[in-house]
């Protein structure tokens, strides 16, 4: 007999009633956005027009989405077949990221239910025009690259069977569309070459967005399967994750080189030897977010060991935050002449989404086959051996 | 033709009749503030004595208009950078991107628009003056042709070369702007950005847009033919397996 795997108990925990009041927390700050306007409830000016749901939500938010196509290039562009039983799951992450990227700029937009707009009125000068057809472009391609889990459930397997056989054009579509969104989200920068601080205003923006991404998106992976891990009580695949860590460090070396170029070339290092507001901002950016991990997981001890792995992929992530925010918010405080900090209603909004992306997660890892344990067999799908429930393998 | 504004901190009064003008023709609410807002698109600011008027430049290469994703901001032929509230989906990337600060919000309002001084386009498409313009009393303010007006002002200067300091703020920022500023004192030392690059903000996103296509069309084919030579080595992989 099967004992009954793990994912499909169900309590409501601490976490759970943390996260439904957050839920509700957001609920009531949207009413209070759309009938008495941003001003009320967010902190943001005429000298400051983007905050947090930019430079988190939106920014943060897409690019810890790039594990997906990193991950769905290696197995259906690469061939990499070992890494199969983790695209369900980085697919869904890299869906619900998505999902809540458009929440969030539903509440950041002045007049959100004219988001249709940039299909009707184009202007292809436009980066933004360009990051607001990714969005929908790729929000769509990873609700089709999941979509077979949902049918499997539903048991429309004939669907999913076509859905599957479409993969290869899929996933390309996917992965250009993820690379001109990375790449654009940087390139939104390029248009302040008078404002962005020197320590991060460069013609490489858009590479550099591209990079980061490529490495945090890894290390999303490897924090979602170590969360999820521990959640479900499964093992961590580090047979798969391992190596990943090895890309990351790779990734974020050549991301660090590209921007001590540019801090040279800029001759902003000047800011960071007089220790300034915002030389002081880019080393515990660079210190903690590109040194630290890319030391801790070149060395194989670390690395492959469940902790050290998780740890230097957690700092990769922390990075990759503190970059995006330093982009948008520390590096245009001195041309904007303003110091911006968030509101409690623009903070919990962040985390009320965040929350719900982790339990809309947890929901499907409960009641979809995503996890190698609770997908049905398929006899296409090789399972490595080390993945079997825990339960089972005791 | 490109039409524009002179405007002269040397023979300004600091009467503030061109503010209260534009709210009048613009029909904006409130008072007239200290600063400008979604409501008070020009004001006269005090630098410890010497004037300086703000109000949007009308770029010649407008980086609002570059970046706004539905085209709500637009360069018209007469020069006038105008906004179409009615296509606006409040992103507030031309604030972000401006890079003379115009571009101003309606944060008190559940329905809100961007204000910005639009030069009057509707009495300039009439060949009429704006009404900051017509209302100078002083000509501190004027209005016409952007040609006419730098040599009016190259005039000025030339006539009294010690009341100026030797350039217009203007003429080159930002690849030029159709309102052009003329003072006694350093452009710095009256909040505005002396330091703008004569390339224009739009060219730099240019480059990589424009280079899109061309990468997309590389890229696509480039995927496919990796997955096609993986693939092709698993099948091989496999072949020469069975046949052992």
């Amino acid at each position: 007999m099967n004992p009954r795997p793990r994912t499909n108990s169900y309590q409501l925990g601490f976490w759970g009633i943390l996260c439904g009041l957050f839920a509700l927390a957001f609920l009531v700050i949207a009413y209070l956005r759309f009938t008495r306007g941003l001003g009320a409830v967010t902190n943001l000016s005429d000298r400051f027009p983007w905050g947090l749901w930019i430079g988190f939500d939106l920014l943060c938010g897409v690019g810890l989405a790039a594990g997906a196509f990193t991950v769905t290039a290696c197995v259906h562009l690469f061939n990499l077949h070992t890494y199969e039983p983790i695209v369900r799951p980085t697919i869904l992450t890299g869906f619900l990221g998505y999902v809540f990227v458009v929440i969030a700029l539903l509440l950041d937009l002045g007049q959100p239910w004219r988001i249709w707009h940039a299909i009707i009125y184009w202007n292809p000068h436009s980066v933004m025009f360009e990051v607001a057809w990714c969005v929908m472009l790729y929000t769509s391609v990873l609700a089709l690259e999941f979509s077979p889990a949902v049918l499997e459930r539903l048991g429309l397997n004939s669907i999913a069977h076509w859905i599957h056989k479409l993969i290869t054009p899929l996933v390309i579509i996917g992965v250009m569309l993820s690379t001109l969104h990375q790449s654009s989200l940087g390139s939104l920068y390029l248009i302040v070459p008078s404002k962005l601080h020197l320590l991060w205003y460069t013609q490489l923006l858009p590479l550099l967005f591209f990079t980061s991404a490529v490495g945090a998106g890894l290390g999303m992976v490897i924090l979602e399967s170590f969360l999820s891990g521990r959640a479900f009580g499964r093992h961590l695949e580090m047979d798969l994750l391992a190596p990943m860590g090895r890309v990351i460090v790779a990734v974020l070396g050549i991301y660090g080189l590209m921007r001590l170029q540019v801090i040279v070339r800029n001759g902003s290092y000047h800011d960071v030897l007089a220790f300034t507001y915002e030389g002081r901002m880019f080393l515990l950016e660079f210190t903690v977010g590109v040194l630290a991990p890319v030391i801790l997981l070149s060395i194989n001890k670390v690395r492959e060991n469940p902790t050290g792995l998780v740890a230097g992929a957690f700092l990769s992530v922390l990075g990759f935050v503190m970059n995006r925010l330093n982009v948008s918010v520390t590096g245009m405080e001195r041309a904007a002449g303003a110091h911006y900090m968030p509101s409690v209603m623009e903070i919990t909004v962040s985390i009320a989404l965040v929350g719900i992306a982790m339990a809309v997660f947890a929901l499907a890892a409960r009641y979809l086959p995503i996890f190698p344990e609770t997908a049905q067999p398929q006899p296409a799908r090789r399972t490595s051996p080390r993945l079997v429930p825990l339960e089972e393998a005791e | 033709m490109t039409v524009g504004l002179l405007y002269d901190s040397t023979r300004c009064i600091s009467c503030n009749a061109c503010t209260a003008a534009c709210k009048e023709e613009n029909k904006l609410p409130g008072v007239v503030e200290d600063h400008t807002t979604a409501y008070t698109w020009t004001i006269v600011e005090d630098h410890g004595g010497t004037p300086m008027r703000k109000l949007c430049m009308h770029c010649l290469v407008p980086t609002c208009a570059s970046v706004c994703p539905v085209g709500a901001l637009k360069k018209t032929a007469e020069g006038p950078v105008v906004y179409d509230s009615e296509k606006c989906m409040g992103c507030r990337y031309c604030m972000m991107a401006c890079p003379f600060d115009v571009p101003k919000y309606q944060w008190d309002r559940a329905v809100p628009i961007v204000g910005k001084c639009i030069m009057c386009y509707s009495k300039v498409k009439e060949g009429q003056s704006t009404a900051c313009a017509s209302v100078c009393p002083v000509g501190a303010t004027v209005f016409g042709e952007r040609n006419n007006l730098i040599m009016d002002a190259r005039e000025r200067m030339r006539a009294k070369p010690s009341a100026y300091v030797d350039s217009i703020y203007g003429i080159r920022e930002a690849g030029g702007t159709g309102v052009l500023l003329l003072a006694g004192v350093p452009f710095a030392t009256l909040g505005l950005n002396a330091s703008i690059s004569e390339e224009p903000p739009p060219m730099r996103t240019w480059q990589v847009l424009s280079k899109l296509p061309d990468f997309v069309a590389v890229w696509g084919v480039s995927l496919y033919a990796i997955h096609w030579i993986t693939s092709r080595r698993d099948d091989v992989a496999k072949h020469e397996g069975s046949e052992r």
